[in-house]
């Protein structure tokens, strides 16, 4: 079976970010990009199907400008197989982002789809979830644990207070929590070896998808600051601030 | 404007937090239905009955419903999503797993995690982890909207006289199968609920030690989280972490014990009320961000404090 993994290059997540003055976003340019860290756990996972076997080619597929393509031979030095790249400049929307992911699904036919649960930097985490609705796939969001078998996704789900198990029957739309896998590091030879691995490249014109967005970004801010406080000198001064200064215990 | 708000429950119990979402609902409506769906509902109903500013409530009880799973529960959800100006839901993660489906099938976007209303349209979120915040403002109907419940006030106020409605459509969950869910048992109140939280990070050293943390959390009535260096190292199950990819909290009371600092961290905890470090490095960031901050070996303060409590 094919696996179909999505992948978004973002601001690398050990850059301290920076909002622009006038408030028009975060600055991106000249700063380090990388695979959103979420899809990179995404593509260990697929990559691992695919040396247990279950999983027969993996193929990457990211929107963005050419220098996405940096992420992409990132990611096929990782092990996939090959990728598809849908040219687009701009930021597109996360519905629209589903969308495109909808079309090249209904290309390409995937048994598995695989996504971050979130991009690191719009943190919207919605793509996946969206992705299935509009195929009206199964979805299980922030795994951290898949197991196959008999055309079947066995998913543990990382949820508040605890974790959920449920069975897909596939094909279905997966979304990778912190915890699925620890990401391998490129090996000089894979990295030549993706150099040379197909990549097909998509104008988003050509799909005939509206880029709509119905949510306009109004301004960018700084969060609050916070102050630093005081420091104590014991645990008797911490009790007696916290009683009678802050009045937060009793 | 006309709201609709998804009531999130488990076990029998309403999310403690479906106040903070009413209070955001009612920001920019004042006539907000409640849509509870599950399967024997009937203790749930009544929790809901006595919430404040709600007018109508849908009941879709049915086993089909009974795990909650987006890929039915979205359906029933869009279908009454039509009739409705705005559709607000927790950010947990069962309205992150739900709602963006909804959205996907209303062919309309979602605001995620909201912090802040603005106006009828124009809300504020954060992006990059907390380390920026972005205003959005949003064009189409109906608006779908999850909530960062720590970030907004209970709602307190009358209760109305509800009318209670029952839908009984049946969407199938056919590609779906529940198989179990396992709880974290715990006596403490829950992280993204507790009014105090103590947490601990790789200053522990080991599981072991986190009893000490627990030993000051029985005095205070919280409960307990960890940075994601704690978890990854094992100390504590994952459902502890607390920060960026873990469980974001804004409690009165916030008590870091062996934790540094990492941007990671305090994009979870940097709303909470009072802040308190504890740790052993002077020059650790948490005390950028602290009321009150305490350098010491947490080994000797963790049960100082403890006595100190008694």
């Amino acid at each position: 079976m094919k696996a179909l993994v999505a992948i978004k290059r973002v601001v690398d997540p050990y850059v301290k970010i920076r909002v622009k003055t006038d408030g028009s976003g975060v600055e991106t340019d000249n700063v380090k990009k990388a695979i959103n860290p979420f899809d990179e756990i995404a593509i260990e996972e697929a990559i691992r199907l695919k040396e247990k076997n279950i999983v027969s080619e993996v193929i990457l597929v990211a929107i963005g400008d050419d220098k996405t393509v940096e992420s992409i031979r990132a990611g096929l030095a990782l092990g996939a197989d090959r990728a598809i790249h849908i040219q687009f400049e701009n930021t597109l929307s996360p519905l629209t982002t589903a969308k495109i992911l909808k079309n090249i699904t209904e290309k390409e036919k995937p048994q598995l789809i695989l996504l971050g649960k979130q991009a690191i930097d719009n943190d919207n985490n919605q793509v996946g979830q969206m992705l299935a609705g509009l195929l009206d796939y199964p979805q299980a969001t922030f795994a951290s644990k898949i197991e196959i078998a008999d055309n079947q996704a066995t998913v543990t789900r990382e949820i508040d207070g605890g974790l959920e198990t449920l069975k897909l029957s596939l094909p279905a739309v997966i979304t990778s929590d912190l915890r699925l896998n620890t990401p391998r590091y490129a090996t000089l030879p894979n990295i030549m070896k993706a150099k040379s691995k197909p990549l097909e490249t998509i104008d988003f014109d050509s799909l005939g998808i509206a880029n709509q967005n119905t949510l306009e970004v109004i301004k960018v801010l700084e969060p609050k600051k916070r102050q630093a406080g005081k420091r104590v000198e014991n645990v008797m001064e911490l009790i007696d601030l916290l009683k009678n200064e802050a009045k937060v215990i009793a | 404007m006309t709201a609709l708000v998804i009531i999130e429950h488990q076990d029998a119990q309403i999310n403690p937090l479906t106040s903070n979402i009413l209070n955001a609902a009612s920001q920019v409506s004042s006539k907000v239905t409640a849509l509870v769906i599950g399967y024997q509902l009937e203790k749930i109903l009544e929790q809901v009955k006595i919430l404040p500013n709600i007018s109508q409530i849908i009941v879709a009880d049915s086993q089909v419903y009974q795990h909650q799973l987006a890929e039915n529960v979205s359906k029933l959800i869009a279908k009454h999503a039509k009739d409705y100006d705005y559709i607000f839901c927790a950010s947990s993660s069962f309205g992150k797993d739900i709602l963006p489906r909804v959205a996907a099938l209303l062919d309309v976007e979602q605001v995620s995690d909201i912090t802040e209303i603005i106006d009828q349209s124009t809300f504020i979120r954060p992006i990059y982890a907390g380390n920026a915040y972005t205003e959005v403002k949003v064009e189409a109907k109906p608006v779908i909207i999850t909530v960062r419940a720590s970030a907004f006030d209970k709602l307190t106020g009358e209760q109305n006289n509800v009318d209670v409605i029952s839908d009984d459509t049946i969407f199938e969950a056919s590609k779906t199968m529940f198989i179990n869910k396992e709880q974290t048992k715990s006596e403490r109140p829950e992280l993204t609920n507790a009014r105090v939280v103590i947490a601990g990070g790789r200053g522990l050293q080991n599981s072991e030690n986190f009893q000490l943390l627990e030993k000051v959390a029985d005095k205070l009535n919280a409960a307990i989280g960890a940075s994601r260096a704690a978890v990854d190292a094992g100390f504590v199950p994952n459902d502890y972490q607390v920060g960026q990819t873990g469980k974001i909290v804004a409690p009165d009371l916030y008590i870091a014990v062996g934790i540094s600092g990492a941007i990671q961290h305090l994009a979870g905890m940097k709303d909470s009320k009072v802040i308190v470090a504890i740790n052993k490095d002077p020059e650790a960031p948490i005390f950028q961000v602290a009321d009150y901050g305490l350098v010491g070996d947490l080994f000797e303060i963790l049960p100082a404090l403890e006595k100190a409590l008694n």
